[in-house]
């Protein structure tokens, strides 16, 4: 059973249309939800709360209906926002447990689930200091904290990288990643930067204007047009191997320092590896395209 | 996740789920009328946001402390105040604390929006409204209420005929409930129109006392020789919390410590504190359908 699912979901505004008949299926492990600002994604995450009512179409989470079962769907539920939402003067411990308890924990179990979520994103002695003066990195981490703690089924993720460093990005995208997988906890995950979650995302939903431009798994996506980066010592030997490759039979171009090879499969990783190892060429780095998901989404 | 691990550090033991008990809707929104209670004295917040509210209480309840003791040491003949009183003698401290708290309860939610990670949870908006206009009920239930409970305990330790003591108490502890409630929609409604709380302490001490004073003159005016016969001035008493509710009051108790108003003025009075209380309500309720819909 998909943990959400919306059928023709649409949601209208008097004068602007935010959901446009969104039919899509979210399953278990990380999902990334990718558009441009004013796509849909936030007033998408709303609906699934069952804080706004859809215009038409409907939407079950979790098994139940957002319409009618918003209540249980919140329950069960993790939100994290995305602008700031904390107030200054209580720590994080204390907000993060009488969040817990508004999710319906007795006192004491609220008080020991948000000393372990707390622990598991990382907040150190800082927890028992008035979060006005944390840093955004740390605002991140109560955040999420306080979406985890009463042990939801289900997380939204609304821009979690949000003003974060790259250092910082690349943490909570890692905590992303283990709820997802070491937690069991299936997370919708969303971003205005395909590049943050090819990463951490095994399933990628991209919103335009409303509407579901692709929703497929990052295999399915990555496997039709994936790009191998590859760099090679020096210049000459970039080219040798691109004439290697083209007699192998694999497709290569260079760009710059980099050698881009077209993935046509598993045995394209083979290909290289071993053509690299007949010339006996100095290898600096193979890597996916970094821009790989954004050229195939700007079609 | 930004220190390497250190000596002493409890090891990562992995993610537990949580299987136990999970409380419905009523019983979360009685722990965040408990919670609100709390924070509206300043527990469990910061050090600074103790000061006003129990100076406020201090300031209420040190003067009924020094009368007690006055009124046991000279043996009095009789109490030297009538508990209802008091609290018309210190509307400008109950304002003050209503002044600082409501915003306290209200404004902070909705100004570094963490109203919605309420929202996000299962509690309706309704619930989240009801929750806060309670606590604020009960914490100025607190404020007016310590004062009458050491005056009663007071009055019977200096055996004052224990009847009519009671009587007085319960007159002045339900004529602090009818305060209480008004007190709290009026200015839980203030403060929830606004996310600044300088807006909303300044628009509920303006209110306060702008409708306190226009009071006073209007019935000066109507009655300069403080009769209070007259149907204009006793109707003037509709135009400030205080007096309606202490009005309500004497109707509704049948206290004659004051002048009574006629059957017809004192439901004119009921309608009107009834209205005015499910108006703020109302108000207040659809102002954060409005949030969680934003």
């Amino acid at each position: 059973m998909p943990v959400i699912a919306t059928v023709a979901l649409s949601k209208r505004y008097p004068r602007v249309t935010a959901l446009d008949e969104l039919t899509v299926e979210v399953g278990s492990g990380v999902t990334g939800l990718v558009g441009a600002n004013g796509a849909g994604k936030s007033t998408l995450l709303k609906i699934l709360l069952g804080l706004i009512a859809p215009t038409a179409g409907s939407a079950i989470v979790l098994g139940h209906d957002v319409v009618t079962g918003g209540e249980a769907v919140r329950a069960l539920v993790g939100y994290m926002p995305e602008h700031d939402c904390l107030p200054p003067d209580v720590s994080a411990t204390e907000f993060v447990v009488h969040l817990g308890q508004m999710s319906g924990l007795p006192a004491t179990a609220a008080r020991e689930r948000a000393a372990d979520v707390l622990r598991h994103v990382g907040l150190d002695e800082a927890r028992y200091r008035p979060m006005g003066g944390y840093s955004t990195g740390m605002k991140q981490r109560v955040k999420l904290a306080q979406a985890l703690t009463h042990d939801p089924k289900l997380v939204l993720l609304d821009e979690p990288t949000n003003g974060l460093d790259p250092a910082g990005r690349d943490e909570m995208l890692t905590l992303v990643r283990r709820i997802g997988t070491e937690f069991g906890i299936p997370v919708l995950i969303t971003s205005h930067l395909l590049g943050e979650l090819e990463h951490v995302c095994d399933h990628i939903v991209v919103l335009d204007g409303g509407r579901l431009l692709r929703s497929e798994s990052k295999a399915a996506l990555t496997g039709e047009t994936g790009v191998l980066a590859v760099e090679v010592r020096d210049l000459s030997g970039r080219d040798r191997l691109g004439a290697a490759l083209a007699r192998a039979g694999a497709r290569a171009q260079a760009e710059g320092p980099l050698l881009l090879v077209e993935i046509t499969g598993e045995e394209t990783y083979d290909v290289v590896r071993d053509t690299i190892a007949e010339l006996g060429l100095g290898l600096v780095r193979v890597e996916q395209h970094r821009h790989r998901l954004e050229e195939v989404f700007s079609v | 996740m930004s220190e390497p691990t250190r000596s002493g550090v409890i090891h990562d033991i992995g993610y537990r789920h949580y299987d136990g008990p999970r409380l419905g809707r009523f019983a979360i929104t009685r722990a965040l009328t408990i919670s609100s209670l709390r924070h509206a004295y300043g527990l469990g917040r910061t050090g600074k946001s103790k000061v006003m509210p129990i100076l406020l209480l201090a300031v209420m309840v040190v003067p009924v402390v020094i009368l007690v003791g006055v009124e046991n040491a000279m043996k009095l003949e009789d109490p030297p105040i009538v508990p209802v009183n008091y609290i018309g003698y210190l509307q400008p401290v109950i304002g003050l604390y209503l002044a600082s708290q409501a915003p306290q309860l209200f404004s902070r939610d909705l100004r570094y929006r963490s109203i919605v990670l309420y929202l996000a949870r299962p509690p309706r908006s309704t619930d989240y409204v009801l929750a806060k206009l309670t606590a604020l009920t009960a914490a100025l239930m607190v404020l007016i209420g310590m004062p009458l409970v050491i005056l009663y305990a007071g009055a019977l330790l200096a055996k004052y005929d224990f009847v009519d003591m009671s009587k007085e108490f319960l007159t002045a502890l339900a004529t602090a409930l009818l305060v209480s409630v008004l007190l709290a929609v009026i200015g839980g409604l203030i403060a929830a129109t606004t996310p600044r709380r300088g807006f909303a302490v300044a628009a509920i001490i303006a209110t306060l006392t702008v409708s306190f004073t226009a009071v006073i003159t209007t019935t000066a005016i109507l009655d300069p020789d403080v009769t209070m016969q007259g149907a204009a001035e006793r109707y003037t008493q509709i135009a400030s919390p205080f007096s309606l509710a202490q009005t309500l009051s004497r109707f509704v108790l049948r206290d004659r410590s004051d002048w009574m108003p006629t059957t017809q003025q004192g439901l004119v009075f009921a309608a009107a504190y009834i209205l005015l209380v499910a108006v703020c309500v109302w108000g207040v309720n659809s102002r954060y359908a409005k949030v969680a819909r934003g």
